[in-house]
């Protein structure tokens, strides 16, 4: 039996997301999937949910849901004052939903982005072995041509039992999204290359979040962080490299990067510390910090195991 | 080929192998054999394969396999891999509207004294070979630019640049199969498609496929389904 909710307002970005798309970037495919992977898989752990189910990632808000049959949903990431007929929602917690109902979300309160999972997923077919919603590439999304999430779409689910109680993750997990970022950086790729100067600029001074933020990847603005002017070859791009074009402004590249770049790179951000950048709003300060690889790779991996990717 | 590398981990999951041979056909297509080799022997522990001129960028499931244990792979990966004897040439033609209504950058080279005429006939006539694929679905790195046409990249990448944009940057061209930010110089529009996800192949080159370029008319581009759309290139606004 399948059930489904219908998309009343779609808000300013709601997009379908997965994983991601594996084994293609050797074609300029970008991986894509959730930005804030945090969050994204607490929204399926909490539901029971296998790792990589469909999850709807809705950006700034101002997206409305109508609940054509009962369902247990989730909702978790960045506080977007979750509504359900009007009642305020707990953040990082399910919640079950009846027939009739309207979930809507309103303007951001902490963070940029909220994920709206339900149990077991919610039904679309892979393009290119994934949902994730790619519109620079056409691929993805509800009707696999890369678009948002469009007034009038439905979001199909197989129907399944309700939970009498809501489950919610413990307070102390919950991170807030406004405070200012300290992210650690492995440092990497032409990092030795950069001078002493543009090392010491990168990592002393503050950062402000740029206008031109978006999942490709984020712009800061700040003193100039020299680039060496020796041209490289273009070379691929991991997640969370930090490109430092010749005007010294940093980009953090985020999910729906680009797969090869031959901008020189001082390092990458540390894969836990990503989330807390992609729910980051323009304006918001951000400081580098030297991160320790093997640490780091040993948190990652635990992270990894916990959520079962 | 003999090959002198070296491998280190550039973030959590990522790994970048680095050959220090100079860049050639002859290395781009012993790259693509090793990354296919990699693919097929350590798929289980792999999650994306990124060749390019002189490096591949491996990204990896460090909590399924030790990293010193997947190193030692990899070379083993690397080191059976020696040549490439097949190096299966096929080219292709793709046609190009240059004038600066599809190509704004192409007058910057009146900076260095040449006509519009004269850097159509320079890109015209070199026969390019694809080095590395990447950057945008279907986006091929092609070398080698001749001299006079060499560019460096925009200080500020543009924020967004029309689909079928032919570009250079130093030494390489390109087409952009979609519309994107880019920070290279766009010198005209191919309107042949690129990239194409729902057919088989998506992507019309491999590395070491050899392509040329050829003028074509307004009528012609316009005939095939090119755009003419100059504010689609953008320096300022949102991304």
């Amino acid at each position: 039996m399948s059930g489904y909710l219908t998309t009343i307002k779609p808000g300013q970005l709601s997009l379908i997301e997965d994983f991601g798309r594996f084994g293609l970037s050797h074609l300029g495919i970008t991986q894509s999937g959730p930005v804030d992977d945090y969050a994204y898989s607490w929204a399926n752990h909490l539901l029971g949910n296998p790792a990589n189910v469909p999850v709807l990632e809705i950006t700034l808000g101002q997206a409305e849901f109508r609940i054509d049959h009962a369902c247990q949903l989730a909702i978790t990431g960045g506080d977007l004052g979750a509504t359900l007929d009007g009642k305020p929602l707990t953040n990082w917690s399910t919640f079950p939903a009846r027939k009739g109902q309207r979930l809507k979300f309103a303007l951001p309160k902490n963070g940029l982005r909220a994920y709206l999972a339900v149990r077991g997923g919610f039904q679309i077919d892979l393009h290119l072995g994934s949902v994730a919603t790619v519109a620079k590439e056409g691929l993805g999304g509800l009707h696999q041509d890369g678009q948002p999430l469009q007034a009038g779409d439905k979001l199909h689910f197989s129907t399944h039992r309700l939970d009498r109680k809501p489950l919610q993750m413990t307070f102390r997990l919950k991170p807030d999204y406004n405070l200012p970022l300290r992210l650690r950086v492995i440092e990497s790729y032409q990092n030795d290359a950069f001078s002493e100067v543009a090392r010491h600029t990168f990592f002393t001074r503050t950062f402000t979040v740029s206008q031109h933020a978006d999942r490709m990847g984020y712009r800061l603005t700040g003193p100039a962080v020299h680039p060496p002017t020796e041209p490289i070859l273009s070379e691929g791009i991991a997640l969370g490299a930090v490109q430092i074009p010749p005007d010294g402004q940093p980009i953090v590249l985020l999910n729906d990067r680009q797969t090869i770049g031959g901008y020189p790179k001082i390092g990458c951000v540390a894969k836990i510390d990503l989330p807390r950048l992609a729910q980051a709003k323009p304006g918001q300060s951000v400081r580098f910090i030297k991160g320790d690889l093997e640490g780091l790779q040993e948190v990652w991996c635990q992270w990894a195991r916990f959520f079962g990717y | 080929m003999r090959l002198n590398y070296s491998i280190e981990p550039v973030a959590e999951s990522s790994l970048l192998i680095r050959f220090d041979n100079a860049p050639s056909d002859q290395l781009s297509l012993t790259i693509g054999g090793i990354a296919k080799r990699i693919r097929l022997a350590l798929g289980d522990y792999v999650m994306n394969i990124i060749p390019s001129y002189t490096t591949i960028l491996i990204d990896y499931l460090p909590y399924r396999i030790a990293s010193h244990s997947f190193i030692k792979r990899l070379i083993l990966c690397i080191d059976k891999v020696a040549t490439t004897e097949n190096c299966d040439t096929n080219l292709i033609e793709l046609p190009v509207y240059y004038h600066p209504d599809v190509g704004p950058d192409i007058t910057l080279y009146q900076q260095q004294g040449l006509s519009v005429e004269q850097v159509v006939e320079i890109h015209t006539t070199t026969t390019y070979t694809v080095g590395a694929i990447g950057f945008a679905p279907g986006f091929a790195f092609m070398t080698e630019v001749a001299e006079p046409l060499r560019r460096a990249r925009h200080s500020t990448p543009r924020l967004n640049l029309p689909k079928g944009s032919v570009a250079i940057a130093e030494h390489q061209t390109a087409v952009y199969p979609n519309a994107s930010p880019g920070g290279w110089n766009i010198i005209g529009n191919c309107p042949q498609p690129l990239f194409t996800p729902n057919q088989s192949p998506m992507v019309i080159w491999e590395i070491g496929t050899r392509v040329k370029f050829r003028s074509i008319s307004r009528e012609e581009y316009l005939d095939i389904g090119g755009e003419i759309d100059p504010q689609q290139f953008q320096w300022g606004g949102q991304l």
